[in-house]
């Protein structure tokens, strides 16, 4: 019989020797007390005793609970202190950081919640103390972390005025965005967020997660997160949609957007699709001057995890030529339970110039780490 | 090949565990139910820790709205991406033909004999009176 035991080469020293970027690495806090040294007084009393709101039921809880126990956190990833998982650098740096030789990590906090924060003021006064948060305690100590600066997107001038305040900051390496807003990204109330993202020379990054307040599918609410977790792909596809269609790429032509986690099999079918309806109803959007495939080929990266694998493993190169070679970048999602490990999570040869841009040098030139 | 004394076996009562080193492996040795079970300490998947993962039931179903539990803690999951395997065949459940995780044949051997050979036991040290498990490699 025919048995697999773990036979593909665990290249562990090679992947040290790239010194890859891992681009989706998620840093949590000990407690939500963390954040108020850098909030005013106003707000630290408001959160203390109001609290968050954000557009769904259960204010605290997950729409999906997750693998449980374990509130979707990989089961070793809890420090030797039995502090959160993500929230001890040290024990970071040992398990993902010093352990893979990783370059720069870029780091996406799913804390704070300051962009689906109903009271926006209390949101864009969250955004600014989770990037001093990032900063501060986790840039300053290990330069290789790089923070997402959070905007509260529902509050454009605050949300404009946060990122101009991290502009040239290089602890700071892109926007962070939910992709599961009130309306989708594309529509003209968020453009002058995203001009100004583009023009203080951010990337804008799109992490899956949140909640809208709209169901998660088209259909409605999913009953079980294994259905839950395929619906981020309707919410990836419906973004690079309304991006696409509304004409964002036409009015900014020098955004860049970033995928994260939200897999990146469907994006070709997604343009092929796209065009071949353009040419039949362009004239509805006289504004598209191009295939939507090419506005998607300029201004759309993806990370890797989780990677839709193909039942024959070597189909996944041509996904990637589909895509781009330049377009991907890795990422593990630590310390969530469906990470990746750098070693394995790619289960398919890569050519040696592929690999080296995958692994790295994709994103030292998307996030200019150079 | 060899034999391993890996721990006196009243050392890991049921339900319990220990992971030890082996010849330079990792291996998570088990008592369930008061029967020993040894199994690498590396998931066929991505290589997780996979013995640190916890021990669970068989959940079936046969049509929906309908399950069953049974095997209870016979069904180690990974701590990583949540693989099954079943701790007496080292079977992957989601794809039992061509994935398992590598086990090794563990006996549980009175001190008399240990004493006489040939096991290697510099791990654990051992005295006549007492059983001892031990595990080939």
């Amino acid at each position: 019989m025919n048995v697999t035991v773990l036979d593909r080469s665990p290249d562990a020293a090679a992947i040290s020797r790239l010194g890859y970027v891992d681009c989706d690495v998620h840093p949590f806090i000990r407690s939500a007390a963390d954040f108020d040294p850098f909030l005013s007084e106003r707000w630290r009393k408001h959160r203390q005793t109001i609290g968050g709101r954000s557009r769904q039921a259960m204010a605290n809880a997950a729409n999906y609970p997750r693998m449980s126990p374990g509130v979707g956190m990989r089961i070793d990833a809890w420090p030797p202190d039995g502090s959160h998982p993500g929230s001890d650098l040290a024990f970071m740096r040992a398990q993902l950081l010093d352990a893979f030789g990783v370059a720069y990590g870029i780091m996406l906090p799913l804390v704070g919640r300051s962009s689906d924060e109903r009271n926006v003021e209390f949101g864009a006064a969250m955004a600014t103390a989770v990037n001093e948060w990032q900063a501060t305690l986790w840039s300053d100590p290990e330069p290789r972390l790089k923070g997402s600066v959070q905007i509260a997107i529902e509050h454009t001038e605050a949300a404009i005025a946060e990122l101009e305040r991290r502009a040239g900051d290089r602890r700071f390496a892109q926007v962070q965005i939910p992709p599961r807003g009130l309306e989708p990204l594309g529509r003209r109330r968020y453009w002058p967020i995203l001009e100004a993202i583009a023009a203080n020379g951010f990337p804008a990054a799109l992490h899956l997660g949140g909640s809208g307040g709209h169901p998660s599918t088209g259909g409605g609410w999913p009953s079980f997160y294994h259905e839950e977790h395929h619906s981020y792909v309707q919410s990836m596809e419906a973004l690079v949609t309304s991006l696409v269609i509304e004409g964002v790429f036409e009015r900014i032509p020098n955004l860049k957007v970033v995928l994260v986690e939200g897999g990146f099999a469907w994006l070709p079918s997604l343009c092929w699709r796209l065009d071949k309806h353009w040419k039949r109803l362009r004239e509805e959007v006289p504004h598209l001057k191009r295939l939507p495939s090419e506005y998607v080929r300029d201004h759309v990266w993806i990370t890797t995890q989780p990677i839709e694998e193909p039942e024959r493993a070597e189909d996944l190169l041509h996904t990637f030529e589909w895509i781009g070679w330049d377009r991907v970048m890795f990422s593990t999602d630590y310390p969530h339970w469906d990470q990746d490990d750098p070693r394995y999570a790619i289960k398919v040869a890569l050519p040696e110039r592929e690999k080296r841009m995958l692994y790295r040098d994709n994103a030292m030139a998307f996030y200019r780490l150079n | 090949m060899g034999r391993y004394v890996v721990a006196a076996a009243g050392e890991i009562a049921p339900g319990g565990r220990k992971i030890v080193t082996v010849a330079g492996r990792e291996i998570g040795i088990f008592n369930i139910h008061s029967e020993f079970f040894a199994l690498i300490n590396r998931c066929p998947h991505e290589g997780g820790a996979l013995c640190r993962g916890r021990l669970v039931g068989l959940m079936e179903s046969d049509r929906p709205g309908e399950y069953r539990l049974t095997r209870h803690g016979e069904m180690l999951r990974c701590p990583w991406h949540g693989w099954e395997f079943d701790i007496r065949t080292g079977q992957s459940w989601c794809d039992p033909l061509n994935t398992r995780v590598r086990s090794y044949n563990i006996t549980v051997e009175p001190g008399a004999t240990v004493v006489k050979g040939p096991y290697v036991a510099e791990m654990v040290p051992v005295t006549v009176e007492q059983d001892y498990l031990v595990v080939e490699i």
